[in-house]
């Protein structure tokens, strides 16, 4: 297996050994044996450590195959399964024909019998054949059938823009699987949560959605692999700060932590929040912070009107309506469909537009 | 998968040959193929003919992937019960009358059911029934021909096909009577959910048909359609994912001529669906859907030949709805009675009697035991439907997710709450503030 372990690229100013170890002391991290051999770190990208991840989970367990377009000689449009076709057969990582919901529905059928298919969604505006699928079969199976039917199927979607694609490949469709019943919905936003969070994803016996943040694939950090973060259920403080409370998912992170460092030039003290897991919502991790900042505001690239953040939104004000100093604000992207290559820069939430959100408040 | 590229120049090979055998003279099946796709082959050179390149397997002739079967259906009892001996067709030989006379057997007991439970439904003891009556052919004699490790992925018609694999009449029943989903063990029983969806079982089918295949175990999977279903894009993508993979799945669309209202006329613009198998070079049947010995015939030569690495198969079965399509429907508003009685003339059932009675293997003696049985039945449906089922509505939480949620633990002491205040405000009549609200 090949990772782009070995090239240089930027590393973000964020994205330490510092987070991952801080992702790891989240409640309930589970810590390495003291007699395991510690792997020495190196820079990693997210799609590297996806690619380790799937590698890792196919030599684990013999019921895991990875299926999807362009995933078996091409290695995917992104690389994610690189080298894995060649590494583990025909038998366990292959080329199915271009059609989305054949994939998720013969997925669902692979899971019946016992396997852990992870299949791939090229781009997520192109998950949406599979939309039945996942909705009316893969969400409900378990529970139509009190749980003698599990479905262990993980489907990856690289999700959200960014990187300048035309019309269909930015979306952020993550609102339509965190309101579905059934699903977990999780998302990455750094490489060591990347690995630890698709492994745990694929050995769950929910099905898991699986958000990529494309725009943050090349993005590198030190991390030793195979590393195990918090627990993918749980939300983690990836910045500490007693003013305003900033959460965040997926490309988004990066955004609310170029903000608080922003602000800190302006004496403010912004502590942010990488939620992980859009459903189940971690409401502990975030009351916890909302409580102690008393202000917060929400972060996504989707669409506002009727978007994740609403949800956030209410959740927070619903609990922590007396600890509040102001509503809880919402900045996300304009109620438009995802703009052309040459104006995403303008619907992108950026660092500068969630700080001036946060001066429309009284304080 | 890795035997793609072999089974493709197999198949060429075929292909070459087929149309080398194919008799001169005959008009094509389809008109205008592009230059260059292969020879499809012609009417004459239809599934199972005595040119085919290939020898015939033990379950029966080996149809063609490249070739259309005909407009006429493979049928080896006529409506009258006598024997055709198929000569059109060939090679599928009648099976032995102990097998059609347990055929028989279950579709009495089928029918009873079936009549039983739409009128339970009638009377208001089940929320909605989509009866199978007339079809008893197709459902009993494919699943009959299903080994007990095959899985049969079934939609919402073919509750009958779930008794004839062992599925209880209350576990069946528990979906449309409005208790739990789906009742039965998919796995004990090798039964998907009834699914209500369209064709999207039949990608289930698909998937579940890859994983034997990967493990090499000998299983096949049996997936139920209906015509209007094949208009589904998920049928479409199940029979292209099953052919190109090569697994061991069997398509078993039961054309019964109406989708709720709409006449197959208005559905496809084919002579039969079974002609779309070589657009997926995918063998396919085109059966008499009343005669279940045909049914039971193809059936098991295809499964036989997926249990062998053979691949998939398309079999189209020609029925009729004899009921609505369920209780709420309204037939009268669609089509004829007229219609209605001329398929009541080619009923599955009086057939395979007229045959057996034909033949001297089936007595009046044999016939009253059937009886009984199938009122046995019916007696056994009316108690379990006419008792009201117990239901925990705390059980809404527990299976919705394999790791607990909070969320929903809340929300179930929220439900749990709400039902202690009910419970106790029915303990204590006269407190009116509890009862109130």
């Amino acid at each position: 297996m090949t990772t782009a372990s070995t090239t240089s690229g930027p590393t973000a100013p964020e994205t330490t050994t510092a987070a991952a170890t801080a992702a790891a002391t989240g409640p309930g991290a589970q810590t390495a044996p003291a007699t395991a051999p510690v792997p020495a770190a190196s820079p990693v990208s997210i799609a590297g450590a996806l690619n380790r991840a799937l590698h890792d989970a196919l030599a684990d367990d013999p019921e895991v195959v990875v299926f999807g377009e362009d995933v078996g000689e091409l290695g995917g449009v992104f690389r994610i399964t690189d080298g894995l076709r060649h590494e583990f057969g025909e038998y366990r990582v292959w080329d199915s024909p271009l059609a989305e919901s054949g994939i998720v529905g013969t997925a669902i059928g692979m899971a019946m019998y016992g396997m852990r298919p992870v299949v791939e969604m090229q781009f997520d505006a192109f998950a949406y054949p599979a939309f039945e699928q996942i909705t009316s079969h893969l969400a409900k199976m378990r529970n139509r059938t009190k749980g003698r039917l599990p479905l262990p199927v993980t489907i990856r979607i690289p999700y959200a823009g960014g990187i300048g694609g035309v019309e269909h490949h930015s979306d952020s469709s993550e609102a339509y699987y965190a309101h579905t019943p059934g699903l977990t919905v999780v998302s990455p936003s750094n490489p060591a949560d990347a690995y630890s969070m698709l492994r745990e994803a694929i050995a769950s016996d929910d099905p898991v959605i699986f958000l990529e943040p494309k725009s943050r694939y090349w993005v590198k950090e030190e991390v030793a692999l195979p590393v195990r973060t918090a627990p993918m259920n749980r939300a983690v403080v990836r910045r500490e700060g007693s003013d305003v409370t900033l959460l965040a998912y997926g490309p988004t992170v990066k955004t609310a932590l170029e903000a608080a460092t922003l602000a800190e030039a302006e004496g403010l003290s912004i502590e942010v929040v990488d939620l992980r897991s859009l459903s189940p919502f971690d409401d502990e991790t975030v009351s916890a912070s909302v409580r102690k900042t008393s202000r917060a505001a929400v972060i996504h690239e989707a669409a506002q009107f009727g978007g994740y953040g609403a949800e956030v939104a209410a959740r927070v004000t619903e609990r922590n309506f007396f600890h509040l100093a102001a509503p809880v604000l919402r900045v996300a992207g304009f109620d438009i469909p995802y703009p052309s290559p040459k104006l995403e820069r303008h619907f992108l939430p950026t660092a500068e537009r969630v700080l001036a959100a946060l001066d429309t408040w009284e304080w | 998968m890795r035997e793609r590229d072999d089974e493709r120049m197999r198949d060429d090979d075929v292909t070459t040959r087929a149309a080398a055998a194919a008799p001169a003279g005959t008009a094509p099946a389809i008109p205008d193929r592009a230059a260059g796709a292969p020879d499809i082959g012609t009417d004459a050179a239809l599934i199972g003919s005595a040119t085919s390149p290939e020898p015939a397997p033990p379950g029966g002739p080996q149809p063609h992937p490249f070739a259309v079967p005909g407009a006429s259906p493979i049928r080896l009892i006529d409506h009258t019960g006598a024997a055709t001996g198929d000569p059109e067709h060939g090679g599928f030989a009648l099976p032995p009358v102990e097998t059609l006379l347990e055929l028989y057997r279950r579709m009495v007991v089928a029918r009873r059911f079936d009549v039983q439970v739409t009128k339970l439904t009638r009377q208001g003891r089940l929320a909605t029934y989509p009866s199978a009556l007339g079809q008893e052919a197709c459902e009993i004699g494919a699943v009959s021909a299903l080994a007990a490790e095959d899985w049969l992925f079934p939609t919402y018609r073919d509750s009958i096909a779930l008794l004839a694999r062992g599925v209880s009449p209350e576990e069946i029943l528990s979906f449309f009577r409005g208790d739990w989903h789906v009742a039965y063990d998919p796995r004990e029983h090798r039964i998907a959910p009834q699914t209500t969806p369209l064709a999207t079982q039949s990608l289930h089918a698909v998937g579940l048909a890859a994983a034997v295949h990967i493990k090499q175990d000998p299983v096949v999977a049996l997936t139920f359609l209906g015509d209007g279903s094949t208009s589904e894009g998920d049928a479409h993508e199940a029979f292209n994912f099953a052919s190109v993979w090569q697994v061991p799945v069997v398509f078993v669309i039961q054309n019964n001529g109406y989708a709720i209202s709409v006449p197959f006329a208005k559905q496809a613009h084919v002579r039969t669906l079974a002609e779309r198998g070589v657009g997926y070079g995918m063998p396919a049947y085109f059966v008499d859907g009343n005669d279940i010995a045909a049914v039971y015939a193809v059936v098991s030569a295809a499964l036989e030949r997926a249990r062998s690495g053979g691949g998939p198969t398309m079999i189209e079965g020609l029925t009729y709805r004899i009921e609505s399509h369920t209780n709420s429907d309204d037939p009268s508003r669609y089509r004829d009675a007229h219609e209605v009685d001329e398929w009541r003339h080619l009923d599955p059932v009086d057939r395979l009697r007229a045959h057996l009675r034909g033949r001297g293997a089936l007595d009046d003696d044999a016939e009253a035991r059937i009886a009984e049985e199938a009122e046995t039945l019916a007696a056994a449906v009316r108690d379990a439907m006419n008792a009201e089922p117990e239901l925990d509505p705390l059980e809404l939480f527990e299976h919705v997710y394999a790791t607990p949620r909070a969320a929903l633990e809340e929300q179930r002491s929220m439900l749990a709450a709400e039902l202690a205040q009910v419970a106790d405000a029915a303990a204590s009549p006269n407190d009116q503030e509890g009862a109130g609200r």
